[in-house]
């Protein structure tokens, strides 16, 4: 079958017989429902214009609830009144036109000009919006009609509806008869189009009532009808409407005729859009402010955004997330229940008849729960049915039979900010009721297990799951688009893990080997480096694949001369050949966002062999790391009586530096740097000061923690934490700030911070700077500075994600559009625009680039010279 | 240079093939060894391009905003220079994207031609002519009520460091408030026409806010010595002003302000600009990001030879498809508009598709395929 598709979408604007023409039922009554709760014909709730009782038959299509669509009913207006949405061009357009003979105040000659340069535009598919622009600032300077001579006077419009000619004012049905006399001829110069809208419809004199199932009403809990908002706007304008008829036919003043008309127009006003500036919102009994046509289309959860842009859909699941490392990066651990809930059809042919046939017969796990009919009946298979179905079935049924082992599936956190926010895993169906993934998968999803959740998707079709499997698993995401290098690789103990089995020359027995590598499917253990022990790079090397390698490692000194293999810290990583000969695998190795060993087998090898080698790798980590043992605790911050010493010592001669400045500043000795107020200057060179002790007191900190300390450990491998986290549990955590200076703020009129301070005072101690580590426990000034500080943070995120995902929307916006041609060039779909000429000036994906070069010419240099036999 | 009649045959983009020049130049390798290793780069640069289909658009969009969570809302000194502090991080960036014609902290960077580059003395004359000098700078000012006049008092120090005479400052002043200025010794009075206390504080005011020397919207410039050149940062911004000052090599000079450099020199400068402004800012913050999805960008902000931002106001606004519109913002002025002006979508974009629930036209969904699907049963 080949699929229909919408070709276009016209827009155009309802003229009155339209309106009349596809109307089903003319609405006279304010009332809903007679006292029988039966709707009233001819109010608002007729059953002509569809129905949502459930009992009830529509009397327009004969369709039940559910089934019948809804037509649309209309309202006869007593007298016209002006559409919002339009007032302000209904304004320009009568200051355009003569106000006798209603043509538009420019000669033809000149009128035509401008049509053409419209035209042009249009053709071109550029916006004319300044012509238009400029027709009507042009018009709007002519004081006499150039075809009838009639001096013009100028319409003023008063927001939101009313207009004024010489403080008269225009009732809308002077407007709408002025409206009438434009001709077709002159609508193009003002940028309309003769065949969509004549502008005397823009002043409404019909209107539409939507059907019942566009504003369906509510039955309460007590038994009371709750209508829909804009049901009681209509009632509203149907009231307002009958009154202003009843007095009109018996000849009421015109002072009562007029003020029922403005009400008339505030109804119809308030029905299109509650959120006009100028008038004030119609509201509900209880307050609230209606929500009307315009509110059901703005904004996030309007019908664009919320219901045409953003689809529900089947097949779905959503639960707390966990870690599980014994899964492979590319399966997701699925809980029984879910697993007996989520479906995937069988398209039966003669081929799987049989095994269709037995997913029916199965009272257990995965069977089916549902048969479709070739008619598209849908039947629950169930122990009373289940044999019937087996026997009736036949090719051109489908079978949905439950989630099992093997099926592929969507899996996605939000925020979606990139396409590794859903990926493809393979369904592993676990018990117990959350989904369990490879901790290594963590870094693209941006996932932790303090809570998370997750959403998993079965794709339907055969097409879909083709393209998930082939496109989207994770394997085949492991290079990230935006930078071209690994972002799954190991994460925390992963990295500390590998870090204490290959650091140094760690011996391990046979035993230990084997323990360490029991998960790993090995079959051959190398020879032993020593007798009957191997080191932790043999182990490593293991699970290496075939690969030559040289890197700085994490642990890297940056020293000033690099020995090379003879790194004394051990950071310099040489493989040659699949073997580890030298230096520590740490975060630049193998972590994710880095992992230097993960890209080189990645284009090597590809996307499987990467698979294969992350998930030994994260096993291997995992029992390297609980061979060594490794733990933290508050005991792991100890420093010796000694060190405190010291830090106290440091922290105190700063101090006593920073009262120094101050005392230099007060006596005017302070020099003040370029371009700086002495003031500044101050707060620089104190804040410097202060920095600086802290360094040092996390240096002399570190001095007594030692290379094995757990948390030095986790810091330099770059598994989780830094030195300076480290510091400020250890030693002394250092100067508060806020906006990036010392908190000053406070007590302003007596210029400081806290009571406890004399005023003025600009030392360490009265302007946050902390000297307790998180171990001692701060003092309570001191906690309240950090909690100060700390607040900065908490706003800073709260701010920043709803900025950058207002950013992120607009680029999203206004790039979707854009595609590779099969020429290669970067074309805008809908005008057809030629961006670029080949995509990134090179026509390379910067997902297969190495790290942003189109190719990496030297390993290609290497690999060739190797094959050749010399040395590069 | 010996290798170029082995690269050249392949059509490598220039960069690559630089590159590989560059690289085959440091081994020095056989001729068939050469060749050997550019018919491999020229493999693997045929398999790394983009295949026809993807959706560059999305991922560039994507790309950029991704990290945008990552990045803090500070403003911090620039990089280098402790004195001129410079927007860094989401914010900067938005103002990349929103191309505000004025950014928050607008700077310059003013590099010297040959002559003024090497001199501190000859660099400072240049940003003496740059930064805006007030009077209040270079003299003390003091209203003098009773006589109805404003007297002036020159510093004569600043006056020299300024390289500024007192008969220059007379005559500027005389210039800039359109009266007569009279010389008492060594101080300048400004007499009041009409004896009003008003017009003497206009007077006052207008003095004061009187640019005497140098360029009005740049506040401060600061010199550095940059290795063997002096080189000025400003706080505040004017590229077409400063670039015709004596001595500024104004084919190095430059500003952050981008609309700036789209309206002094044009659009293919502007796209420049973005890239390396939006890279820079990524760049500082610890971000990789790849500069293709930077270049899609500007280029899409580029096109038609105007700089229009990422947005309502630009490039966003200005789509074609009336659903794609109305899906972003201002959903119901874009529909109300649509209507009068009988605007036709011809569902050729993403968001119309999703709308109305069809396939949309991008990677897979691009390619038509329809295969017979014989379900079995009258196939025996």
């Amino acid at each position: 079958m080949i699929p229909k598709r919408v070709s276009s979408i016209k827009f155009e604007v309802l003229s009155p017989q339209e309106v009349r023409r596809m109307s089903v039922a003319k609405i006279i009554t304010p009332e809903t429902y007679d006292d029988d709760g039966f709707p009233i014909e001819g109010g608002l709730m007729d059953t002509r214009l569809g129905v949502i009782d459930p009992g009830l038959k529509c009397r327009t299509c004969g369709a039940k609830a559910g089934e019948c669509p809804g037509h649309f009913g209309h309202i006869e207006l007593a007298a016209p009144v002006i559409h919002v949405g339009y007032a302000k061009l209904i304004g320009k357009l009568l200051n355009a036109t003569c106000r006798e003979c209603g043509r538009i105040l420019l000669k033809n000659e000149k009128r035509d000009k401008f049509i053409a340069e419209i035209e042009k535009s249009r053709e071109l598919g550029q916006d004319f919006e300044d012509i238009v622009k400029e027709v009507f600032r042009v018009t709007k300077g002519i004081k006499k009609c150039p075809h009838c001579e009639t001096e013009q006077m100028e319409v003023k419009f008063d927001k939101p509806t009313f207009f004024y000619e010489n403080e008269h004012r225009l009732t809308p049905k002077d407007v709408r008869e002025r409206l009438e006399k434009i001709p077709d001829d002159d609508l193009p110069a003002f940028g309309m189009d003769p065949k969509a809208v004549r502008p005397e419809w823009l002043v409404l004199t019909v209107l539409p009532v939507p059907p019942v199932t566009v504003r369906p009403s509510i039955i309460l809990e007590t038994g009371q009808r709750s209508e829909d908002d804009l049901t009681h706007k209509l009632v509203d304008i149907i009231r307002i409407n009958q009154r202003f008829m009843e007095n009109k036919e018996a000849g009421a003043p015109q002072l009562i005729l007029e003020d029922l008309w403005e009400l008339l127009q505030y109804h119809v006003t308030t029905y299109l859009d509650n959120e006009v500036s100028g008038i004030p919102p119609a509201r509900h009994r209880s307050g609230r402010p209606l929500k009307t046509l315009a509110q059901r289309l703005k904004g996030k959860e309007g019908r664009f955004r919320g219901s045409l842009s953003g689809k529900r859909v089947n097949f779905s699941a959503r639960t707390v997330i966990s870690p599980d490392p014994n899964l492979s990066i590319n399966e997701v651990g699925v809980p029984l229940v879910v697993a007996e809930e989520l479906t995937v059809p069988i398209y039966v042919t003669d081929k799987n008849v049989e095994e269709a046939r037995e997913y029916i017969m199965r009272t257990e796990h995965p069977k089916a729960n549902y048969v479709i009919r070739p008619d598209g009946r849908r039947i629950r298979v169930m122990d009373s049915n289940r044999e019937e179905l087996a026997e009736k079935l036949e090719p051109g049924w489908i079978v949905e039979r439950q989630l099992k082992d093997g099926d592929i599936v969507l899996f996605n956190r939000q925020p979606s900010l990139h396409r590794m926010s859903i990926m493809a895993h393979y369904v592993r169906v676990l018990p117990y009721k959350t989904f369990r993934l490879n901790p290594a998968v963590c870094p693209p999803y941006n996932a932790d297990f303090d809570g998370d959740e997750m959403n998993l998707h079965v794709p339907q079709s055969l097409e879909a799951q083709a393209e998930a499997k082939i496109l989207m698993t994770v394997q085949e995401q492991i290079l990230s688009p935006r930078f071209g290098g690994p972002i799954i690789g190991g994460i925390h103990d992963h990295i500390s893990g590998l870090y204490l089995l290959t650091r140094g020359e760690k011996n391990f027995t046979k035993e230990e080997v084997m323990s360490i590598i029991r998960p790993l499917n090995i079959t051959k253990l190398p020879e032993p480096k020593y007798d009957d022990m191997w080191t932790g790079k043999q182990i490593f090397s293991m699970i290496l694949p075939d690969i030559t390698i040289e890197f700085k490692a994490e642990i890297c000194q940056n020293c000033e001369e690099c020995k090379g293999e003879e790194c004394e810290n051990d950071a310099y990583v040489v493989i040659r050949d699949g073997e580890l000969i030298t230096g520590t695998i740490d975060e630049k190795a193998v972590g994710a966002f880095k992992g230097i060993i993960i890209d080189e087998i990645m284009r090597k090898f590809g996307s499987e062999e990467t698979r294969k080698f992350i998930d030994n790798m994260t096993q291997l980590a995992i029992r390297a790391i609980m061979n060594a043992g490794f733990s933290f605790g508050i005991s792991d911050e100890d420093i010796p009586d000694d060190a405190k010493k010291q830090i106290r010592d440091l922290i105190k001669e700063a101090e006593r530096k920073v009262d120094e400045l101050i005392q230099a500043y007060r006596e005017g000795n302070l020099e003040p740097m370029p371009g700086r107020t002495v003031e500044e200057t101050l707060e620089m060179r104190i804040m410097q000061v202060l920095g600086r002790a802290r360094d040092q007191a996390g240096k002399i900190a570190s001095q007594f923690l030692g290379m094995d300390n757990p948390a030095v450990i986790m810091a330099v491998s770059g598994a989780r934490g830094s030195m300076l986290n480290l510091t400020q549990m250890a030693a002394c955590i250092g100067q508060q700030s806020v906006r990036g200076e010392r908190i000053g703020r406070g007590y302003t009129y007596s210029n400081r911070t806290l009571p406890h301070f004399t005023p003025g005072d600009l030392g360490a101690e009265a302007r946050g700077f902390v000297k307790s580590s998180y171990k001692d426990g701060l003092t309570p000034v001191e906690f309240f500075f950090h909690a100060v500080g700390g607040r900065e943070g908490l706003v800073d995120t709260a701010v920043r994600t709803s900025q950058s995902g207002y950013l992120q929307r607009r680029l999203i916006n206004a790039l979707q559009d854009l595609k590779v041609d099969y020429d290669g060039t970067i074309r805008e779909q809908t005008s057809n625009m030629l961006v670029q000429f080949r995509y990134g000036e090179d026509g390379v994906d910067p997902m297969k680039s190495f790290r942003g070069k189109a190719v990496d010419v030297k390993r290609i240099i290497r690999e060739v010279m190797a094959e050749e036999g010399k040395e590069v | 240079m010996v290798y170029e009649d082995v690269v050249d045959p392949y059509p490598f983009p220039e960069s690559l093939r630089k590159e590989i020049l560059n690289e085959l130049e440091k081994i020095k390798p056989t001729k068939k060894i050469a060749k050997k290793i550019v018919e491999k780069c020229y493999q693997a640069y045929l398999s790394n391009l983009v295949e026809p289909g993807e959706a560059a658009g999305i991922v560039a969009a994507q790309s950029i905003g991704e990290p945008g969570t990552q990045m803090t809302m500070r403003t911090f000194h620039y990089a280098g220079v402790a004195e001129i502090n410079v927007t860094l991080g989401l914010p900067r960036l938005i103002e990349i994207l929103d191309v505000r014609k004025n950014p928050s902290t607008p700077m310059m960077t003013i590099r010297l031609t040959e002559e003024y580059a090497k001199d501190r003395n000859k660099a400072k004359e240049v940003a003496n002519r740059i930064e805006a000098t007030y009077i209040t700078d270079i003299a003390d000012v003091a209203t003098d009520i009773r006589n109805m006049r404003i007297v002036i008092t020159p510093d004569e120090r600043a006056l020299e460091r300024k390289g500024f005479s007192f008969d220059e400052l007379k005559k500027k002043i005389e210039k800039g408030l359109k009266t007569e200025v009279v010389e008492e010794g060594r101080k300048l009075v400004v007499q009041i026409a009409e004896p009003s206390f008003k017009t003497l504080m206009d007077t006052f005011e207008k003095l004061r806010k009187l640019v005497l020397m140098g360029i009005k919207e740049i506040r401060r410039v600061i010199i550095r010595k940059e290795g063997e050149e002096y080189v000025l940062y400003t706080e505040g911004s004017n590229l077409k002003k400063v670039m015709k000052i004596k001595g500024v090599d104004f084919s190095r000079t430059t500003t952050n302000n981008i609309y700036e450099i789209y309206e002094v020199l044009g659009i293919e400068a502007a796209r420049s600009a973005l890239i390396r402004e939006a890279i820079s800012t990524l760049e500082e913050q610890g971000l990789e990001v790849d500069l293709r999805h930077l270049m899609l960008v500007a280029d899409v902000m580029t096109v038609d030879g105007e700089l229009k931002q990422v947005g309502r106001h630009g490039v966003a606004g200005e789509k074609q498809s009336i659903l794609a519109r109305a899906a972003f913002e201002m959903t119901v002025n874009n529909l109300l508009e649509a209507a009068v002006r009988g605007d036709i979508d011809n569902l050729s974009g993403i968001t119309e598709n999703i709308i109305v629930g069809q396939p949309i036209r991008l990677g897979t969904g691009d390619v038509e395929l329809i295969a017979k699907i014989n379900m079995g049963g009258d196939n025996k």
